[in-house]
C-alpha cells in the first residue's frame, strides 16, 4: 500500500513550510516536494503607499534580516530619486555597507550556532529535545556563548545605523538618516571584552576552524549529502569580488562556466523568469536563456564563493583559497559546504565591519543626495540567504504603483526541492521504518539553505513538528509530534 | 486683574482670568492631553480627550473657562480609562499602521497611547476604506490615519486667507478633503506647517519621510506630556 510522509511544519528554519513524500507500495519514493504555505502578498499592499515609504514598510515582511529589505528597497528608491548606484555619499553607502555587514554578521551567527550547530555538534540522530541551541550549550557552553554574542555584536551595528536592532530606519531613498558618532564608533573598536571587534574577528575565525575540524571528521558525509550540480548566481563586484552591497549579476554553471556576465541588474527582468506551481506560493526563478528546466540556479554562500573571484579581506581570502582548493577551483555543489562557505562569509563581514568602522567617511555630514527623479527602479542586494531582489514603479504622485519582490529563499526554491528528492531517494527510500533521525536529515537539507519561508511568501509562522505518515487513501499510518 | 484660584486633583493652582483649564493646568505643571486643540488656534472641544469632571459634570478642558474657586478632577481612574478608551476607538476607527507610518516617534496619538498603555485595543477594529490623495506637488493627505481633529481646516490657509484642508460629508463618512488648486501653490513653509500641525500621520511633506532618526524624534527622549509635569514645556 502506498505511503505519504508529511514533515509540517519543517523546524529551525525562519517560517512555515512543509515537506511531503510519496511512497509507493514497496516503500520506494515516487516524489517529493517542499511546500511553502502561507501567503501575506506584500506585492500588493504596497501599492498605494509613498515610495519613501517602502523601505519601512517592505522590511516588515522578515524579523530575521529585515535589513537586506530595508536596504534593496532603499537602493530602488535611490535609483528613483536620481541617486542611484555610485551617486550616494561616501557616509551614506558606507553606513549602508556598515548596517548591511552587521546583519550578516548577526544571521550568519544565528543561522550557524543556534539552527544548524545542533545537528553537527550533537548528531542528526539525537533525541529532538536536545537537539537545540540549548543542547549546545549543555555540551559546549563557550561556543554558545560566541553564537550569541556575535549575534548580539551584529545587532548592535544595526541599532548604531538604523536606530532599532530590528525594523530600523536608517536609510532613506539618496542615503541615509544619521552618520556614526565616534563614541559609537570607539565601543565597537575598543569595547570592553568580549563586545568588541576583534573579538569578533577571533570567534569567527574559530568558527571556520570547528566547521574544517567536523569537515576532516566526516569528509564522506558532509561532501556526499544532498550533492547536486546546479548553475549559481550573486552578485560580485565590477572586478569579481565578494560583495554584499553592490555589484553586477552574475552566474555560472556547475562546471563554472559563466552563464550570466556581470551584467546590470536594472535589466534583471531580461535575464531572470518566475515559474508559478500550483502546490506551492512560492514561485521557481529560472534564467531566461537557459530555460525553466535548465535554468534554476542556488543563490547564498555556496553560490557567492563560486561566482566571486576573490574575497577583498585578507583573512577570509585565507580560507576561501583553502576552500576553493578543495573543489580544484571549480564551482562547488555539495549542500552542506554551504556551511563551511557561511562561516567564510561570518568572517568576511567582521573583517569589513572593521575596515568600515576605522573609516573616517562613517563621521561626515553629507547624508542624502538626489537628482532627477524617474518612475522605476532596481534595487539588488546579497542578503545572508542569497541574492535579493526589489523592483518598484511609481506614478507622478510619487504613489507606488508596482512592486516585484524576488528574494533569497525563492530563488533557493528548486535546490531546496532536489535536496529533499535527494534525501527522500537516498535516506527513505525502500527503507522499512521511517525513523525520526531520517525525517531530520529531510531537514537538514533544507536547513543548509537557511530558508526563510516568511520572506520567501512575505508571511510569518511558527515551527513546531508534526509528522504524519498517511496511506495513499489517507488513513494514518504512523504520527509523531514534538 | 487678580488670578483666578482653583485646584486641579488637590492641588492648589493660579490661573489667569479667561484661561481655558488645560492652559491654566499646563502654566501650573499640570498636564491635561489634548488631540484636537493646538496652541494657537480657537479651540473647539471635539476630541474629548481633555474631558475633566468640575463638580460632578464632565468637560472638555480645552474649551472650558476657568472659574474662581473651581474644583477640577484630572487624574481619577475612572477619567483616565475614558481617556484610554478614547484613544483605543482612534485606532480602531482609522487604520493606523505605526510601524510603516514616517509620524512614528512624533505622532501625538501614539505617544498618548505610549502614556496611556495602551497594548490592545477593547474595541473590533473597523478597518475603513479610506482615501489617499497624493495629487498635491509637496504634500500627501492620507485618510487612513485621520482622526478629524480639524486642527488643518482651522490653521492652514493660503495666502488671500482661503481654507486650504476642508471637513466634508457628515457623521461616519466625514473626510478631510484639501483644496488641490490652493495646494498645487502651497510654499514649503506652509506645507511643512501643515505636516506639523497634524497630529498624526495624515498630513505628509511629501519625500522627507524618516529624516530624522530613530532616537532623537520628538517622543523618543521626552514622553507626551512630561515636558510640562517637569515645568519646561510652558
Amino acid at each position: 500500500m502506498g505511503r505519504k510522509i508529511t514533515i509540517e511544519p519543517v523546524t529551525r528554519v525562519e517560517g512555515h513550510g512543509k515537506v511531503t513524500i510519496r511512497l509507493d507500495d514497496a516503500g520506494k519514493v515516487t516524489q517529493s516536494r517542499f511546500h511553502v504555505v502561507e501567503f501575506r502578498g506584500f506585492e500588493r499592499f504596497v501599492q498605494g503607499r509613498p515610495y519613501w515609504e517602502a523601505p519601512v514598510l517592505v522590511q516588515r515582511l522578515c524579523g530575521i534580516c529585515p535589513v537586506s529589505h530595508h536596504l534593496a528597497a532603499a537602493k530602488a528608491m535611490d535609483v528613483i530619486v536620481g541617486a542611484g548606484p555610485g551617486k550616494l555619499t561616501a557616509t551614506a553607502e558606507k553606513m549602508r555597507r556598515l548596517m548591511h555587514y552587521g546583519q550578516m554578521l548577526q544571521s550568519h551567527a544565528l543561522h550557524f550556532f543556534h539552527l544548524s550547530s545542533p545537528d553537527f555538534l550533537l548528531g542528526m540522530d539525537a533525541d529532538p529535545a536536545v537537539r537545540n541551541i540549548i543542547g549546545v550549550a549543555a555540551l559546549n557552553k563557550d561556543l554558545a556563548v560566541q553564537g550569541i554574542l556575535l549575534r548580539k555584536f551584529g545587532q548592535e551595528i544595526i541599532l548604531a545605523t538604523a536606530g532599532k536592532k530590528i525594523h530600523g530606519t536608517g536609510a532613506v531613498p539618496g542615503g541615509i538618516n544619521k552618520n556614526l558618532s565616534p563614541e559609537e564608533r570607539d565601543r565597537f573598536l575598543k569595547g570592553a571584552a568580549p563586545l568588541n571587534i576583534d573579538q569578533m574577528i577571533e570567534w569567527s575565525r574559530a568558527a571556520v576552524e570547528l566547521f574544517k575540524d567536523y569537515h576532516r571528521k566526516n569528509k564522506d558525509m558532509v561532501d556526499g549529502f544532498a550533492e547536486f550540480p546546479s548553475n549559481h548566481l550573486s552578485l560580485v563586484r565590477k572586478d569579481g569580488a565578494l560583495d554584499f552591497y553592490h555589484g553586477v549579476l552574475r552566474a555560472v554553471d556547475a562546471e563554472g562556466r559563466k552563464v550570466l556576465n556581470d551584467v546590470d541588474y536594472q535589466d534583471y527582468l531580461e535575464y531572470i523568469g518566475e515559474e508559478t506551481r500550483s502546490w506551492s506560493y512560492m514561485k521557481f526563478p529560472y534564467l531566461r536563456s537557459l530555460g525553466k528546466t535548465d535554468g534554476w540556479y542556488r543563490v547564498g554562500p555556496l553560490a557567492r564563493l563560486n561566482t566571486c573571484d576573490y574575497i577583498p579581506s585578507p583573512l577570509a581570502q585565507k580560507e576561501f583559497e583553502v576552500y576553493k582548493a578543495y573543489t580544484d577551483g571549480k564551482p562547488n555543489n555539495m549542500s552542506l559546504h554551504t556551511h563551511w562557505a557561511r562561516l567564510i562569509e561570518l568572517l568576511h563581514s567582521a573583517e569589513v565591519i572593521k575596515e568600515l568602522l576605522l573609516d573616517k567617511d562613517l563621521q561626515g555630514a553629507k547624508l542624502v543626495k538626489k537628482g532627477k527623479k524617474v518612475a522605476e527602479g532596481v534595487g539588488l542586494i546579497e542578503a545572508p540567504r542569497g541574492t535579493l531582489f526589489h523592483h518598484y514603479r511609481i506614478n507622478d504622485d510619487d504613489q507606488i504603483t508596482m512592486a516585484n519582490l524576488i528574494v533569497s529563499t525563492t530563488n533557493n526554491n528548486e535546490p531546496m526541492n532536489r535536496a529533499v528528492h535527494w534525501v527522500a531517494m537516498n535516506v527513505l527510500s525502500e527503507k522499512p521504518e521511517i525513523t525520526e533521525g531520517m525525517l531530520n536529515r529531510v531537514e537538514v537539507a533544507i536547513r543548509a539553505y537557511d530558508p526563510c519561508l516568511s520572506c520567501a511568501t512575505h508571511a510569518v509562522g511558527r515551527m513546531p513538528l508534526e509528522v504524519t505518515l498517511v496511506d495513499a487513501r489517507g488513513n494514518v499510518l504512523q504520527r509523531k509530534v514534538r | 486683574m487678580n488670578d483666578v484660584r482653583f485646584m486641579i486633583d488637590g492641588k492648589e493652582c493660579l490661573g489667569k482670568p479667561g484661561q481655558t483649564i488645560v492652559e491654566a493646568a499646563k502654566a501650573n505643571g499640570v498636564y491635561i492631553p489634548v488631540l484636537c486643540h493646538f496652541e494657537g488656534l480657537k479651540p473647539v472641544g471635539s476630541c474629548r480627550i481633555c474631558t475633566v469632571r468640575v463638580g460632578g459634570r464632565f468637560m472638555a478642558a480645552c474649551t472650558q473657562p476657568l472659574i474662581e474657586g473651581m474644583a477640577v478632577e484630572n487624574t481619577a481612574p475612572d477619567l483616565e480609562d475614558m481617556r484610554k478608551s478614547l484613544i483605543e476607538m482612534l485606532f480602531v476607527e482609522g487604520n493606523h499602521l505605526c510601524p510603516s507610518c514616517e509620524k512614528s516617534g512624533n505622532c501625538e496619538l501614539q505617544a498618548l497611547a505610549y502614556r496611556y498603555q495602551v497594548l490592545a485595543p477593547r474595541f473590533p477594529y473597523l478597518w475603513p476604506r479610506r482615501d489617499i490623495d497624493a495629487s498635491a506637488p509637496l504634500l500627501m493627505l492620507d485618510g487612513n490615519r485621520c482622526i478629524q481633529c480639524l486642527r488643518c481646516v482651522r490653521a492652514c490657509r493660503a495666502k488671500d486667507g482661503r481654507k486650504v484642508f476642508a471637513a466634508v460629508d457628515r457623521s461616519r463618512r466625514v473626510k478631510i478633503e484639501v483644496d488641490k488648486k490652493l495646494a498645487a501653490h502651497l510654499s514649503e513653509d506652509q506645507a511643512r506647517r501643515a505636516m506639523d500641525i497634524c497630529p498624526v500621520g495624515a498630513i505628509l511633506r511629501k519625500e522627507t519621510g524618516f529624516a530624522v532618526p530613530i532616537g532623537r524624534r520628538k517622543y523618543d527622549a521626552v514622553p507626551i506630556g512630561s515636558d510640562v509635569e517637569k515645568g519646561t514645556g510652558r
